[in-house]
Parts: C-alpha cells; structure tokens; sequence
C-alpha cells in the first residue's frame, strides 16, 4: 500500500524523494522509525529526539529533558539545512505544533519537507515497547496512536510536499530510498555555453546573435531547427516574449532547441505572466502583454497548448557546471542557489524589491549584487542595462534590444561578449536606460566592501596548502589602521611582506653575517641565489600608470593621475601630492623608452621599491629619536670622558672606567655617522631615489614565475632611462655551493656595508622556492655592522653586549614572513585576474592584520 | 650622565666626609640597571670637585621609555635614558648619596647643618619646557641659574635646538638641600619615570620636598609632574602642605574653560536627538561613548548604539556605559549591516578625521543605505580657530584632523549632500558665539524630507 505525490504511479518499494529533504518521520513509539532510519539513512543524517534526550541527561528516556531536547535537536537541523544536507528527524511527531516548527524551519532553508508516516497498527507498538528495557506506559503509546490517526488527512494541508506511508513492519523492510536531483541541479552539465539575455520577442536579432555565435538555423515553414557548434548549448534567461515584433517565432526557436537538447532555458517574469493569461487566469494585459497576445491570436490552439506545457516545465534556475555557474532571469543569492521554494522562484523571476515604487512607476530593485559572496559566477538579464559590468562575479547581459539598445550573448567559459545591435526601437523604455539604477549607482559606489569581507577569520591563498588564520584582535587592529590611515582600498592591492635576518652570527663583532643566508638557502636545496643590495630608504609600492585614464578605467579611482606611491602600511607616501605625481610621471616616462608597456602588454605595473633618502619619510623619527639620541650621548659622552682624563692625570685609578667611556664616545660618533648617512636634503626631484627591486604585476600577469635576475634585468632597463630619479639596485647570483662565489659576495658585503651601506638582501634566484617541507623564505636580510646601531643602539657592539643580544628568535618573524608573502601575492594574482574588489582587499588587509602582531622589532 | 658637584671653601676636601666618599678613590656601586661611581677630577685645599657617573646598562634597559612615548618601535633599545638627567639618576643619587641627602655625617656632623658655597653641574637635563621653566624652577630656591640649550644636530642646524639643556647652577646652600632639590626636580623636568608612580610615591616626595616645596611658587606643577600628572597623588600630597592650597575639583579639565566646548556640543546634540522623537540611535564614532552616556539614563530612547574604529575607545565606552547600549568595532569606509534600523544617526567631530576624497562613502552610506529620520553632524569651525590662544596659524585643533571647515565650506558640503539625498538641513552654532568669526564648533542638522 504505498501511495506516492499526487497518484502518479511508481515502482513498488520505491520512495522516491529530493536530495534536500527534511525527512520528518511520524509514528507512535514503537512503530520502527529508528530501526527503519537506521537502514535507509547515514547515520549523521538522522537527528533523534532519544539521542539527544541522553546527550543533554545522560538517559534517553528523561521526558523532564525533551524540551532541551529539542531546542539543540532544532538547531543542529537548522545548520543542516543551511549547508543543505538531507536531514531526517526521528521523534514521533504525531503532533501537529511540533511538525509545524519543523516544516517552518525546511521553508526557512528552502528545503523540501518530507513525511514519512509508519500507521502500524497498535499491536505492533505494544509488542515492541514490551522488548524494551524501558517500558513506556500503555496509555502514552495510545495517547499518540489517536493523535497520529488524526494527523494523517492534514500532512499535505501542513506543507509536506511528499508523503510515504507504510502500514505493516513488513512493508517497511522492503521500503528503498531513492533520492532524485533536483530541477535545478545540473551541475553535470559543464558547457561550453552561450548565455543569451532577454529577447522579448526580437526574433530577427535573436537569428543573427545565434548566427554569429556559430550556430546554424534553419527556418522553414513552421519548422525551426538550430545546429549548435559541436559541443556547445545556449542558454535562454527568460523574458522572451512581450513587447518586440516576433515573440511567437522565438518561443518556437527557443522550444525546438530545448526540446533537441540545444538549449536551456529558465523563466522570466514576462512569461510567467503570458502563461497565467493563457491558463485563464486574471492578469493585467499591459507592458507589452498586449503585443504578444495579439500575435499569437494568429497561431493555432494546439500550438498554444504546446506553449503552455513548454512555459509550465520551465526551472526557476539552473546550477551548472559543477557548481560554478547559476542562471537566472532576474538573479539568485548564493542561499537559494540549488534549492526550489517559491520564494526562490519569485526571486528568480523579479529579483530583490523593495516594495516601493520609484518615480517611473517602477520597483524599486535592491542590488542584490551588490552583496553577492558567492563562489559561483551568476549570469542573469531583467533590467536593462547599456553595458554588462561585472560585479563580484555576477553579470546582467540584458542590453535592452527591445528598446533600441542591444542583444548580448555571454560566452562560456570564455567569458567574452558576444552582441547585436537592435534593428529598431520596437518599445519606449518606462525609465530611460541610462538611468536605470545599476548605472546611476556610480561603478565606485557598487564597489564597496563589506565588513564582515574583512572580518574573515582565514584565508586562502595559492601559495600555501593551509589557509592563513587571522585572529579577531588582529583584524580590529587592521580595521583601525585600515580606516584612519590607508589609501583607497582599490589602490592597496599588495602589501610587501615582512623580512626576517639571517640567523644570528657568531663572528666576534657581528650579529648578522652573510654566512648564515647563504647557509639558511644552502641547507634547503637551494644552489643558486641572488644578493641585492639593502637600500637605506623606505619600502614603497608603486603603481605607475601608463596614462591618467589607467587610474579611472582599470583602478576605478578618479582624479589620480599617474598611480599612487605608498608605504608598506597602505599609507601615502608622500603628503604632498605634487612630488609624488612628478616621480610617477618621470617613471612612466622612463618606462615609456624602455618600450616595457607594449612589450608587457599592460597599461600599469606594480612595483616594489625602496625610495630614498630615508628621511623623506622618516624625518621626524630621525629627529626626534636618532638625532636626539645622537645630541645627548654627545654632550653627556664629552663631559664625562674629560672629567675621567683629568682625575687620570691625577694618578686616582680611573683608566678601566676611562677606556670603557672612550668607547662609549666612539660608538656614539659612528651612532651619529650612520642616521647622518641616510638623511639628506632634498632640494629637488633628483634628489629622491626610487630603486624599484620587484616587477610584481602587470594587467593579466603576476611576475611569480620570472627569477630575479629577470627583474632585475627588466627594472635595470627602465632605471637606465632616468638615472635622476631612478636607482638600478647593484646585485650579484651566487652559487652557494661554490666557495669562491660565496667569499666574493662576502666580501662585496663587508665592503658595502664597511663605506656606510646598510646591507643586503639574500634570495633564492627563482620568485618562489619550495622543498619538501613547504614554502622557504622568499628573502632574508643581512644587515650591516654600523647600520645595526641604529637598531640595537649605540653601544651594542660591545663583545658583552653582543653575546646576550645573540640569544634572538627568528621563528615567528619568519613564519608571519611567509604567510605576509602568500596573501600579498595572493591579492594580485585575485586583481590580475579581475576578482571582485572585496576578494582583493581582503589580502591586503590580512597582511595589516598579521603585522599588528607584536614582533621584536630588531629583527 | 653625570653630575659634578664643586665645592670651594676651605679644606675643600670636606667635600669628602659630606658625600661619605674618600677623593682619593673610585667608588663604583651596583645598580640593578647597571652601575653608578664616585670619582674625584679635581682635589685640592681650596676646590674640590666629584663626579657621581651613571653608567647604565642598554641591554638591561628594555623596560625604559625613550623621552617621548612616541610609539617608536625601538623605544627600548635606542634611547637617550644613559645619557640624560632622569628618574634614574634619582635613584642611583638616592643611593649612593643616602647618607648625603639625609644629612648625615660623623666626621663633620656640624658642616652638614650649615650653607656652604656649592656648585653643580648636570651635562644634559631634558627639558620639554625650556631654559625658562628650569630657571623658575631653581631660581627660587637660592641659585644662580646657568641653562643653555644643546643643538640637535650641529650638521643640521635647520633642525634647531634639541629639548636637552645644560645646567649650572651656583649657590650658598646646604649640601643635602641641594641634593634633595635635584631628588625632586630632576624627574619632574624629565617626566618619564622608568617605575611605576603609586602611594610611595607621594611619601618620598613628601620626605624630600618637605621643607621647600610648600612654599615654592611652582609646587602644583611639580607636585603634578613628579606625580606623573596622578591627579589623586598629587592631591593627597598637596592637600599634607596646606589645606587651602588643594585645587579645586575638576581636574585637568579645570586648566581649560569653565564649562568645557566638548560638554556644551555634547548636550546641545543631545537636546536634538531628544527633540527629533527618535527612539533607536546611532552614534558614529563614539569614540567613549560621552554622548551615549547623556542618553543613557532616559526612556525615551529605546536602542542606543554606538560605533567606533578604536577598540581601545571602545574599551573604555564599555566600561562608562549600561550592557544595554551596544558598542561594536566598525568603519565607515566599509558596508555594515549592523548599522541597520535606526532613527537618529550622530556623527559627533568625526566627519574632520576622514580623508575628504572618503568623505563620498559616508555620504552613501550614511544617507544613502541608512537613511535615517535624523543626521547630525558636528565639526569645527576653522574661522573661530583665530581666537583660541596657543594654536599656531593654519593649524588644525588636532593632529589627525584631515581638514577644518569655514562655515561657507560646511555649508557647500551640507547643502547640495541634503538635496540629493532628500534631506532639509539646518546649521547651528555651537558654543561661545563671535560676531565676526561665528562659534568655535558648527552642527548640521538633517531631517528627512517627507514624501507627500
């Protein structure tokens, strides 16, 4: 006795039900529910109210813990149904209320509510409760034996949308699960695709888009076929009808091609509304309604019919392509992507609205792509639009051919454009084009970013198997810097990653030594290395623009000349503007003559620079810390020295003392001699130096797989072409395993950082190295012995001194390093390949946020 | 850092049992920073001279401060606390001068009671307020002052001076006066104490200052520097000396105006939002949440909320404000739900801390996707900037502040904003009203516009 959705006929045994199902099973206590479910189900998509009696009171049976029961039985679906997993709920449910908060929460998640009623007979009950350990009284069983009774004639009225029932344990045994896709599930269907917004009837510019994307129609008669290029299908968006001069000839083209399996096609509110009409039912025969009716007064009734059926069939949505592709007319949030309810359907069908009417007469729409997170790519039409834009991956290719405007086809995954143009006006727009709102909403505006897109707890990067974890104190920090000091998030689309120093050195004299680099690479496999010189400046990034119309087309930002200079924080670098917009314009020029913008292909290029002197940014730090350093130990050093020499000439035992303060006087003099050396005063353009040491990206290209021989090589022909601003940083590769080269580069250190440099930089020669373990560090420095005074402070080079300042961890510098280095590359890999701006930003600001962590900031 | 001590009446060499320390030889002591000597450059009948020299250790130092807690990262490790006249030194002359600054001496138990012609010399004294403030300092006391300012860097003379001077002063006092006067004065000029300030603190400034400080011109202001600015502290101290010499109650904030312009902004807002019959309201950057706390109490209002970008102002609004007010971390550069569904929404000197090319974003997000009966925004008004003393000529009132406005430039922003957004605006002056220049702070106020 088995009875399945409205009387259809299936095979015996069978239930059939959909993937996303809240499974309520119904039946008095002993009546086989959890046996049964035991069968038929995983054992984690069974939620059972027993279970979760003994979890919350150790004893199943405990009535006084069935609400707490419940309350956690509740929410264990609910996160279930969200993450639409089949859930099935084992309790007896013979009460109306405790189904109804059931089938309110499937709704809730736009899951599909399924009953599934064991009406044994009493008996059965009876004998089972007799094997239990724990007995139930007679009268409850019989108590939810009436109530199941009266429940059975309402389930449909309730909102089941199946319902099974079985009458005898043995009818159960043989009960098969079947568990049937969705509708909306094609994701087996990979494509290629050609997604063809609304034709509303535009049959001679439908004809001619499909010809153009390579597909042959043939139309004779009253028969149309179309041949799609092998492999490939179209898929309709809706509105096909209405308003142009043709709407029955497409809804012939377009039926004859679903039904050859040469295309898809989902509803659009125009056809929904024609399919009312038809069904008889009342509608108002207005926009456009009117002309199709007309039209199809000329067509015969069984075509008709054949309409009804063909409109009546059609999905909501499809998901397509394993997961990464939705269609809809009007658009799909990511929630309702792959689920069925009708609200998704209206959703599908109308969009976002809120319920208020704008001056046209119109809804006013919510863009709810705006908001849109979702990992799939949404293709959608609706509202008419002059130019299809991408936004966080969503794109309306509805070009309003019906009004004179276009009809546009997207192809994929390819993603190229495909259009033509309308051959005439056939209908006034209600609202001008131009001001429908996707366009009025400046491209800036739809481009903001959500908090909770930053507030993310990990991300994941290419670069590293495990994502990078961000812990919350870090990103409240990153929010506080981001928003009081950051430049526009839409420029801050890398962030230089941290540096850590080689291991410490144990040469008398030295914290740090070349030795250790090479040594760190030589020890993991890494032969070949570069050591560029260490400039002493300031990190910048510099995005230089081919010409002031790059800023505003690819970057979005107006009035922002040649690009934008800043800091390792994502602070300006310059205040005032003018400077900066000279260097950029010197070195897009110099670019220019090194040809690199065509060769690059590109509009734009991001680097990453030291820009000198020093004291261009750091002049108040050089003040007010070195300098001021610098004036006391002076004066202090002097005084005490000349009172020490003169109690030594009068013979009172101070030379230890004497000796030990002379000293201190010396390392106070080479103190003052190094921040001297890296502060100069800047008179004129020339006298700042940009010394740009990493071609990071440009358009379509991040630089990872180029060594660094290739960027130096690159960047040295630009820095030739303006050696007044520009600086060509001094390098040498070096074979670590070979002694000759590594005791040149040694010497080449010592001699640099001898004459006041402040070092270098050791890394491997590829952009990015690996072993077996993982990630190695992209760069290490090795700083100077003079330099280092600046960091330790003036007296570090006392042999006492140095022997505690040597007990220094690297650990953490060099772990935050690598996961600084993967979420800055990882940002311009997501901008080269035109992420939305949220997924960018969101890099940038994880690098803010691991760099509030507190690190010794020696190293 | 040193300080030489010179004394020149004959035997010069009872400089000796004064200080406990014998001329002839080095006296080194240990110090848990590092190590303090006594050593003497000049001995004779006639001018004796010692040296107690400081000799602090950097790598112990990392607990020290550099001069101006300016948040440089490598504060601890270079810094001018070897070299300057501080807390340190204090305490190395606390100690190895104990007997000195106690009075106590047995060879010349009688010289310890009397003036005696004393001369003293610090090489480098950090001194934020300059030669004058050290001269109204000592002066009083009997000396003869002698400052002079040292050069920043002398390479660099553009630069200027360096808040380091060198002090000499001479006088006819006793030797433990002197020393207690340096004891006090020493770390109130140099205001960075390398302890922490509590309840001993004030005993030790009362042992020492005890029979000077009371009658000393300048006694709050050491007292309050000495203290590091421990209002509480400093009270109890003052209030030993004299009973009328307390200050009044108001604390710091008394220096400033009687009735201070951020409390009559704060309740002339509030008085709007009370007026504008919303019930849920929404305070953009609350920063403390002073405002939240005038609204706090009244019924009227049914949700009060604030945001902030400062978790650490977020941390003290929390500890002011009842658990009903919500307090949430968030940024207008970004979108945020939570700033959904309400009535009134404030912007209280906030909209100067933002870049002005952002200021569009606020405007969207503000009046745009909220859109709330009520906005009020305050801000400064530039062209009152004139008449408040000690803010240099085209200065902002805070450092951070991005821009300040004329009232014409509000208005240009105001204006043409309400109309796009379907708002009336209204302007209103804020505290203390100037003919000519208008009031130190201006308010907008927008209602939404009503759709007929």
């Amino acid at each position: 006795m088995m009875k399945s959705r409205e009387g259809e006929e299936v095979t015996r045994m069978q239930w059939k039900i959909p993937e996303c199902a809240l499974v309520v099973l119904i039946g008095a206590s002993g009546s086989g529910k959890s046996t049964f479910a035991r069968r038929v189900f995983k054992e984690t998509e069974v939620l059972s109210s027993d279970f979760f009696r003994a979890m919350v009171s150790d004893d199943e049976g405990d009535q006084s813990a069935s609400s707490a029961a419940f309350e956690l039985l509740h929410q264990v679906a609910a996160k279930r149904l969200e993450r639409k997993r089949l859930t099935v709920i084992d309790a007896t449910n013979v009460h109306a209320d405790g189904r109804k908060e059931l089938i309110a929460l499937a709704k809730k998640y736009h899951m599909i509510p399924v009953a599934f009623v064991m009406n044994m007979a009493e008996s059965v009950c009876y004998e089972h409760n007799a094997m239990r350990e724990r007995k139930l009284p007679s009268h409850v069983i019989k108590r939810q034996h009436q109530a199941l009774k009266r429940s059975l004639r309402n389930l449909k009225k309730e909102g089941f949308r199946y319902i099974y029932k079985a009458h005898e344990p043995k009818e159960l045994m043989q009960v098969e699960i079947v568990r049937e896709r969705l509708w909306v599930d094609k994701r087996d269907e990979t494509g290629p695709f050609d997604i063809i917004g609304d034709v509303h009837g535009c049959y001679a510019e439908l004809v001619e888009l499909l010809t153009q994307l390579g597909y042959r129609v043939v139309d004779k008669e009253d028969k149309v076929h179309v041949e799609p290029p092998v492999g490939r299908k179209a898929i309709f968006l809706g509105d096909l009808v209405d308003r142009g001069p043709d709407s029955p000839s497409v809804l012939r083209l377009v039926m004859s091609m679903v039904e050859s399996g040469a295309a898809l096609c989902v509803p659009g509110n125009h056809d929904v509304k024609l399919l009312k009409k038809l069904d008889g039912r009342n509608v108002q025969v207005k926009h456009g309604l009117e002309v199709t009716l007309a039209q199809l007064d000329k067509e015969p009734p069984e075509w008709i019919e054949e309409v009804r059926n063909f409109l009546r069939g059609l999905v909501s949505h499809y998901v397509l392509d394993e997961g990464r592709l939705v269609v809809a007319h009007a658009g799909m949030k990511e929630e309702y992507q792959g689920r069925a309810s009708g609200v998704i359907r209206d959703f599908a069908l109308y969009g976002e609205t809120t319920g208020e009417i704008d001056a046209f007469g119109l809804p006013v729409r919510l863009n709810w792509a705006e908001s849109y997170r979702g990992s799939a790519t949404v293709v959608y039409g609706h509202t008419p639009i002059p130019e299809p834009t991408w936004l966080n991956r969503t794109l309306n290719i509805d070009t309003g051919c019906v009004f004179g405007g276009k009809l546009t086809a997207l192809r994929y995954p390819e993603n190229e454009l495909v259009s033509v143009a309308a051959k005439q006006v056939y209908a006034e727009p209600v609202r001008p084009l131009e001001a429908s709102p996707a366009v009025s909403n400046s491209h800036r505006d739809e481009m903001r970013i959500d908090v909770q897109d930053v507030l993310t707890d990990r991300i994941q990067t290419r670069l590293l198997r495990r994502p990078v974890h961000i812990r919350k104190e870090q990103s409240a920090a990153a929010l506080e810097t981001m928003s009081r000091f950051a430049i526009d998030p839409k420029w801050l689309i890398y962030l230089p990653p941290t540096m850590s120093p080689s291991e410490t050195s144990e040469q008398p004299g030295y914290l740090e030594h070349p030795e250790e680099a090479f040594g760190y690479y030589a020890q993991r496999g890494v032969k070949q290395v570069i050591c560029e010189e260490k400039h002493m400046g300031s990190r910048a990034v510099v995005i230089a623009c081919r010409d002031k119309e790059t800023a505003v087309n690819r970057f979005d930002v107006a009035d922002a000349g040649w690009g934008v200079i800043y800091t390792r924080t994502g602070r300006r670098f310059f205040e005032d503007a003018s400077v900066e917009q000279a260097i950029l314009e010197r070195l897009q020029q110099a670019i220019t003559r090194a040809g690199l913008w065509d060769e690059l292909q590109t509009d734009w290029m991001c680097l990453d620079c030291e820009l000198m002197p020093w004291s261009a940014k750091a002049q108040e730090l050089i003040r007010q810390q070195y300098a001021l350093v610098g004036a006391a130990s002076r004066q202090a050093l002097a005084g005490a020295v000349s009172l020490l020499k003169q109690a030594a000439a009068a013979g009172r035992g101070v030379e230890e003392l004497l000796s030990r303060f002379q000293e201190k006087q010396e390392n106070s003099r080479e103190f003052v001699a190094a921040y001297r050396r890296y502060s100069w005063r800047v008179n004129d353009l020339n006298d700042y130096k940009l010394a740009p040491f990493h071609l990071l990206a440009t358009e379509g290209r991040v630089y990872t797989d180029r060594d660094h021989l290739w960027h130096m090589e690159t960047i040295g022909r630009i820095c030739r072409e303006d050696t007044g601003v520009l600086m060509a940083t001094r390098y040498l590769v070096v074979n670590v395993e070979n002694s000759d080269e590594v005791e040149a580069a040694t010497a080449w250190w010592l001699e640099m950082t001898e004459s006041g440099g402040e070092g270098m930089v050791v890394k491997p020669l590829s952009f990015i190295a690996a072993n077996g373990k993982g990630l190695l560090q992209p760069a290490v420095k090795c700083r100077g012995r003079e330099y280092l005074r600046l960091i330790y402070g003036p007296d570090y080079t006392e042999e006492a001194n140095l022997t505690r300042l040597r007990n220094r961890s690297l650990k953490q510098k060099r772990s935050l390093a690598l996961r600084e280095f993967a979420l800055g590359l990882e940002g311009l890999m997501r901008f080269v390949d035109r992420e939305p701006l949220h997924r960018v930003h969101a890099c940038a600001f994880g690098v803010m946020a691991l760099e509030s962590e507190p690190v010794d900031p020696r190293l | 850092m040193y300080l030489e001590i010179t004394y020149q009446r004959e035997p010069a060499t009872d400089l000796g049992y004064l200080l406990h320390k014998h001329p002839e030889r080095v006296h080194t002591f240990a110090l848990s920073y590092g190590h303090a000597h006594v050593f003497y450059p000049e001995v004779s009948e006639t001018r004796c001279t010692a040296v107690l020299l400081m000799e602090l250790d950097p790598v112990k130092l990392v607990r020290g401060r550099g001069p101006h807690g300016s948040g440089f990262a490598l504060d601890q490790y270079v810094n001018d606390r070897p070299y300057v006249a501080s807390s340190f030194f204090s305490v190395a002359l606390s100690q190895v001068y104990s007997s000195a600054l106690a009075g106590r001496s047995s060879e010349r138990p009688e010289l310890v009671e009397q003036a005696v012609p004393l001369e003293a010399r610090l090489p480098v004294l950090s001194a934020s307020g300059g030669c004058e403030r050290v001269r109204r300092l000592f002066a009083p006391l009997g000396y003869e002052v002698e400052v002079a300012p040292l050069p920043l860097d002398e390479a660099y003379p553009e630069w200027g001076n360096s808040p380091y001077v060198q002090l000499t002063l001479r006088g006819t006092v006793r030797l433990k006066d002197l020393l207690s006067h340096l004891y006090v004065l020493i770390p109130a000029i140099d205001h960075e104490k390398h302890y922490w300030v509590g309840e001993d603190e004030v005993a030790k400034l009362l042992r020492h200052g005890e029979e000077w400080l009371p009658q000393h011109p300048e006694r709050e202001w050491i007292t309050m520097r000495y203290l590091k600015y421990q209002r509480r502290l400093a009270d109890q101290a003052l209030a030993k000396w004299s009973e009328s010499s307390a200050l009044e109650e108001g604390g710091e904030e008394q220096v400033e105006k009687p009735q201070r312009l951020n409390d009559i902004r704060l309740q002339t807002v509030a008085q709007l939002l009370r007026e504008s019959g919303a019930s849920r309201i929404l305070d953009l950057g609350c920063g403390e949440g002073k405002l939240l706390r005038l609204l706090a109490s009244e019924r009227r209002f049914a949700k009060l909320a604030g945001m902030d970008v400062s978790i650490e102002a977020l941390r003290r609004a929390r500890e002011r404000l009842p658990e009903e007010v919500e307090l949430f971390q968030g940024s207008l550069l970004y979108r945020d739900e939570r700033l959904q569904g309400f009535e009134a929404v404030s912007l209280v000197e906030v909209i100067e801390h933002i870049e002005p090319d952002r200021l569009p974003l606020l405007e969207q997000l503000v009046f745009g996707e909220l859109g709330p009966a009520t906005v009020i925004v305050t801000t400064p008004n530039r062209e009152y900037n004139d008449l408040f003393e000690g803010l240099e000529e085209g200065k902002f009132r805070h450092h951070d502040h991005r821009f300040e406005w004329t009232r014409a430039q509000f208005a240009e922003w105001a204006e043409p904003l309400a109309k796009r957004n379907g708002y009336t605006v209204s302007f209103h002056p804020v505290g203390p009203l100037d003919e000519a220049v208008g009031a130190p702070t201006q308010l907008a106020l927008f209602r939404k516009e009503i759709e007929a």
